[in-house]
């Protein structure tokens, strides 16, 4: 049977509940997953559909509506198609299930998230351990609530005296003084 | 060495005795470093006459800056025909040239090497990332001033400073250095307590000597 991605988005739709479906371009959808059906959905697509590659796994933080947005992007290379499922998590209780199991690299993606988001994903190998930070006991960085220029001021010694300057202004200021 | 590596264990020598070891004592030296006097008159000027034509740079790339580096060593700019060249290890090298932002992680690195440096030493900053934070001022991971972690010679201003400007950099350097005035070593040692606490304000996993040259 001949893949057409409007197939697979139906299917989707029916079997796994997905809604929100946007064409960005040809060869680019997304879709929306409820969380309990995610990781089936991504398996559904692995096998039988052909989406064999995992492009990244990503997290959007919407503070104000008090959600995590992951986005896990499929590509199927045999189709030339991309796919990225978009899964809804409360932010409260940041806990995912982890797909290690069919992507080994997942592991990292999720371990990453861990650290930056606070995001869990139990079971994932490794996941505890400290990613890029070293002995980092602040809250997860990548989250919006956190203060990074606050933060950086409280500890890095912020030398005195910094300012900025708009370039625009400043550079037709230094060109054409008496305009 | 790993983490596990540092930890206090038992060892068994081969006829199977028991041998309690702490790693962080006993593998490294831990005397503090001490600033050294500088020499009679012509003797010392003639010293940093040397030092200041022979200056081998550690070969140790931290932010962008390190791009600099290239251009630099090889024929276009040429640093060699000054007496400015590059080194594989700290043991070997007399300038540390900072090349941008550093975060936490990497600064921990950049103080072990700089440790393992032999006096005298001297540091370059490159960029305005090391000079107040530059472009990173407000970012969670990077030093904004790196004069609070290392005793610093000479500043570079730029993002990023052009080859020119490091070799006018160098030559700064040089000047300071003949009119007896690298003593970045000494500072470090003096004022030893207070660079160490805030190394270790930021590094909160410190994991390795205090002083381990
Ligand atoms: S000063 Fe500019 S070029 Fe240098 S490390 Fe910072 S951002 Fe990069």
């Amino acid at each position: 049977m001949e893949f057409q991605i409007d197939q697979v988005i139906g299917n989707l739709n029916e079997l796994f509940g997905g809604k929100d479906h946007h064409r960005q371009r040809k060869g680019l959808d997304f879709i929306t997953i409820p969380k309990e059906q995610a990781v089936a959905a991504i398996t559904y697509l692995s096998n039988p559909e052909g989406f064999k590659h995992l492009v990244l796994l990503t997290a959007v933080d919407w503070l104000e509506q008090g959600q995590f947005q992951l986005t896990y992007l499929l590509n199927n290379p045999d189709n030339k198609q991309d796919l990225g499922i978009r899964v809804l998590i409360p932010r409260d209780q940041a806990v995912m299930d982890s797909i290690h199991d069919l992507w080994g690299q997942a592991a990292t993606y999720q371990r990453e998230l861990r650290e930056m988001f606070g995001i869990h994903f139990p079971g994932s190998p490794r996941v505890d351990q400290p990613f890029i930070l070293e002995g980092w006991d602040g809250p997860p960085p990548y989250r919006r609530d956190f203060d990074t220029k606050k933060y950086a001021e409280e500890t890095y010694f912020p030398r005195p005296g910094r300012s900025s300057n708009d370039p625009t202004e400043y550079m037709k200021h230094q060109l054409y003084p008496d305009e | 060495m790993s983490k596990e590596d540092l930890e206090k264990r038992t060892v068994y020598s081969p006829e199977g005795e028991p041998i309690e070891i702490d790693p962080l004592n006993d593998y490294f030296l831990d005397l503090r470093p001490e600033s050294y006097a500088p020499r009679n008159g012509v003797i010392e000027q003639f010293a940093n006459w040397a030092r200041a034509e022979s200056l081998w740079v550690l070969g140790f790339g931290t932010g962008c800056g390190a791009i600099e580096m290239r251009p630099l060593m090889t024929p276009r700019f040429d640093a060699y025909r000054f007496g400015i060249q590059w080194r594989p290890t700290p043991r070997q090298s007399s300038v540390f040239v900072i090349s941008g932002y550093l975060s936490v992680k990497t600064l921990k690195r950049v103080i072990r090497s700089y440790e393992q440096m032999q006096n005298p030493k001297f540091v370059v900053a490159l960029g305005s990332c090391t000079i107040n934070g530059g472009m990173y001022w407000d970012s969670y991971n990077t030093i904004n001033r790196l004069d609070h972690y290392l005793p610093v010679d000479v500043y570079i201003t730029g993002c990023m400073p052009r080859p020119e400007a490091l070799l006018a950099g160098f030559e700064e350097l040089k000047k300071r250095i003949k009119a007896g005035k690298g003593d970045g070593a000494n500072k470090y040692a003096d004022n030893f307590d207070w660079y160490k606490a805030n190394q270790k304000k930021i590094i909160k996993d410190w994991d390795m000597p205090d002083y381990n040259w």
